[in-house]
């Protein structure tokens, strides 16, 4: 009987798997040169990326562009953390405007109703939303299953409705006027240009960040995490934990994002961390790129490009978004800055396989 | 009252699904350094003992003693760090990894930078990092990957997967390997080089527990056989007790009318 078994599996190796498994490898080939290609070129793009930053204000002069390139920087990083959680762990997370917000808003109600520093403000804006986001990490994470979307999505309304609501601390629907600007030494950024440089170096060291992580033992739990739970746990990992853990993570990069914010605009309202926000920014997560670093970078500026060329169209411009993303999702499905990158990639290889 | 060199005891365990009774007060000892075999027809509980053993879900009655500490109630990350390493009977490699970087999983257990010290790449995950090269590099040698280091897990052949899944529990340094059908699904080749592995692997002091069909690999290199069905152990002893054991034959031929 058991030889029987084993020679029916020979038959059905021969004939049906090699041609398959022959093409699998073509692939598994063409995604390591892939990676290959982008780990080199890693360094090279933060060098890149330092260059275009110190060189950018050479060329742009309206303060209008440099508004842009702010909230794109400001962007990135809530992106880049919740790239993190999304792109890595595989979990999605519906509430990161509130906890944009609640950098903000610590930011903004420390300093000015409390008269706080406000370097020392914004940790411990970063802290407290950490530990909000760990309460609400801890229970939803712990299920299997996307239970971190509800609570999140709940946790976003509730806490956007609070913002409006609690008026003697946030100033209500009105918002939260005359935020300081931050200051190092002697030196206030209280222009465009300063808050470009503060904010894009903000992005430049938490990429950096970013990418530390995800070179280390941490960054491949995470994908091993993605990619089987079950197996990940038989290693040691202790699954649970680690999800929380990058939950945790990725709200803190919102919160100082939010911070930064509060102190560029020096003023703050409950509309700008609506849920239109957490939508928008998980889109961005999707249209860069799940688990590409460079793809948040990427994500976050032509989203953010889009939706202020967009204006003039009013509220249509959601609708225009909406398409947007049902085109990437059909035919980049990978996110564009990957998905391109595969296909000239596939160009380059079937062209040198003719010749 | 524990014989010191069992590494695993496993006292009358019972498990319920519900209704359907999957084990049912299952013993057996498994002895260190030793490849101990479990057996048994389709549906005979012998993915559900090793869900068992590597705490995958709690028995309904009964215990399990791990070089004599209780395993009730730990969770499986706990088990692994115990020293149970295990593969799965549908793979579960990390497809979208390197060969090099699925082994580097397994090395977690024997490293420990957390979150912030990673986000910095602090002198100290340099290190780790390069214990964990070297320790990778000594386990694809091991079981001849080193050639497949860098290519990426998901286009390989089925069968370097399976061995890629083994390198991944043996970097965890277990004291006690799971083997969930290894050659299922192998060529003839493939099973040969699959049996000089797992002597390979027993020959550097960890004990294996082998769960298969294939006869042939089960008397060809088993210490031990335990045989399950339905639930229940109906044979224990070594590989020649075993094929003359009537209640075995009976279980997987059927009795004659």
């Amino acid at each position: 009987m058991e030889n029987r078994k084993g020679f029916s599996l020979n038959i059905s190796k021969g004939h049906n798997f090699i041609p398959i498994e022959r093409k699998r490898t073509i692939e598994s080939c063409l995604l390591l040169v892939n990676r290959m290609l982008l780990k080199q070129k890693d360094n090279l793009c933060f060098g890149i990326l330092a260059l275009v930053i110190v060189a950018i204000p050479m060329f742009v002069e309206s303060k209008y562009y440099f508004i842009v390139l702010n909230v794109i920087g400001l962007n990135t990083i809530v992106v880049v953390g919740l790239n993190l959680l999304i792109g890595f762990a595989g979990q999605i997370s519906l509430g990161h405007a509130a906890f944009y917000g609640l950098g903000s808003y610590f930011s903004g109600i420390l300093t000015v109703n409390y008269g706080f520093p406000m370097w020392p403000a914004m940790l411990v804006g970063m802290l407290a939303t950490g530990a909000v986001a760990y309460l609400i990490g801890y229970p939803s994470l712990k299920l299997r299953g996307h239970y971190l979307v509800m609570a999140t999505l709940g946790f976003g309304i509730i806490i956007n409705i609070l913002m409006g609501e609690l008026e003697q601390f946030t100033g209500g629907h009105d918002g939260l006027m005359g935020i300081p600007p931050l200051t190092i030494g002697g030196l206030a950024f209280d222009n465009d240009l300063k808050n470009f440089y503060l904010i894009w170096s903000f992005v430049f060291f938490f990429m950096l960040a970013a990418r530390n992580l995800l070179n280390s033992r941490v960054g491949r739990a995470l994908r091993a995490i993605h990619g089987s739970e079950v197996a990940a746990n038989s290693l040691g990992i202790n699954t649970a934990d680690y999800k929380v853990k990058v939950f945790v993570l990725s709200a803190m990069f919102a919160s100082v994002s939010g911070s930064l914010y509060a102190h560029y605009i020096t003023f703050i309202s409950p509309s700008s961390y609506d849920f239109y926000y957490s939508i928008q920014v998980v889109t961005m997560v999707i249209v860069g790129g799940m688990g590409s670093l460079w793809g948040s970078l990427f994500g976050a500026g032509i989203l953010t490009f889009i939706s202020e060329a967009l204006h003039i169209a009013e509220q249509y411009h959601i609708i225009a978004y909406g398409i947007f993303l049902c085109l990437v999702l059909v035919f980049l499905p990978e996110g564009i800055v990957v998905g391109i990158y595969n296909f000239f990639l596939k160009i380059k290889t079937r062209k040198a396989i003719i010749k | 009252m524990s014989r010191p060199n069992y590494i695993l005891e496993i006292n009358s365990i019972s498990k319920n699904f519900g209704g359907l009774q999957a084990i049912t007060r299952l013993s057996f000892n498994v002895e260190e350094g030793l490849i101990f075999s479990i057996i048994g027809p389709n549906g005979a509980g012998k993915t559900t003992a090793i869900n068992l053993i590597t705490s995958m879900y709690p028995p309904t009655s009964g215990e399990i003693l791990f070089e004599g500490q209780k395993l009730f109630r730990k969770k499986p990350y706990q088990v692994a760090l115990m020293g149970i390493g295990r593969t799965f009977q549908n793979i579960q490699v990390f497809q979208k990894m390197s060969v090099r970087e699925n082994v580097m999983v397994g090395c977690h257990t024997q490293s420990d930078s957390g979150f912030l010290r990673c986000l910095m790449h602090t002198p100290s995950v340099w290190k780790e990092e390069k214990v964990i090269r070297q320790k990778t590099d000594a386990v694809l040698k091991f079981l001849d990957l080193d050639s497949k280091a860098d290519m990426l897990v998901g286009g390989l052949p089925y069968g370097v997967q399976k061995r890629v899944e083994i390198a991944r529990a043996l970097a965890i340094e277990p004291k006690l390997l799971l083997l969930d059908e290894p050659v299922a699904g192998l060529n003839l080749q493939e099973t040969e080089e699959m049996a000089g592995t797992i002597l390979k692997i027993r020959d550097t002091g960890i004990t294996v527990i082998l769960v298969e069909h294939d006869m042939n690999l089960i008397m060809g290199i088993s210490n031990r056989i335990t045989v399950l069905d339905y639930g229940k152990k109906i044979a224990e002893g070594s590989a020649k007790e075993i094929q003359n054991n009537p209640k075995v034959i009976d279980a997987y031929l059927g009795k004659e009318l």
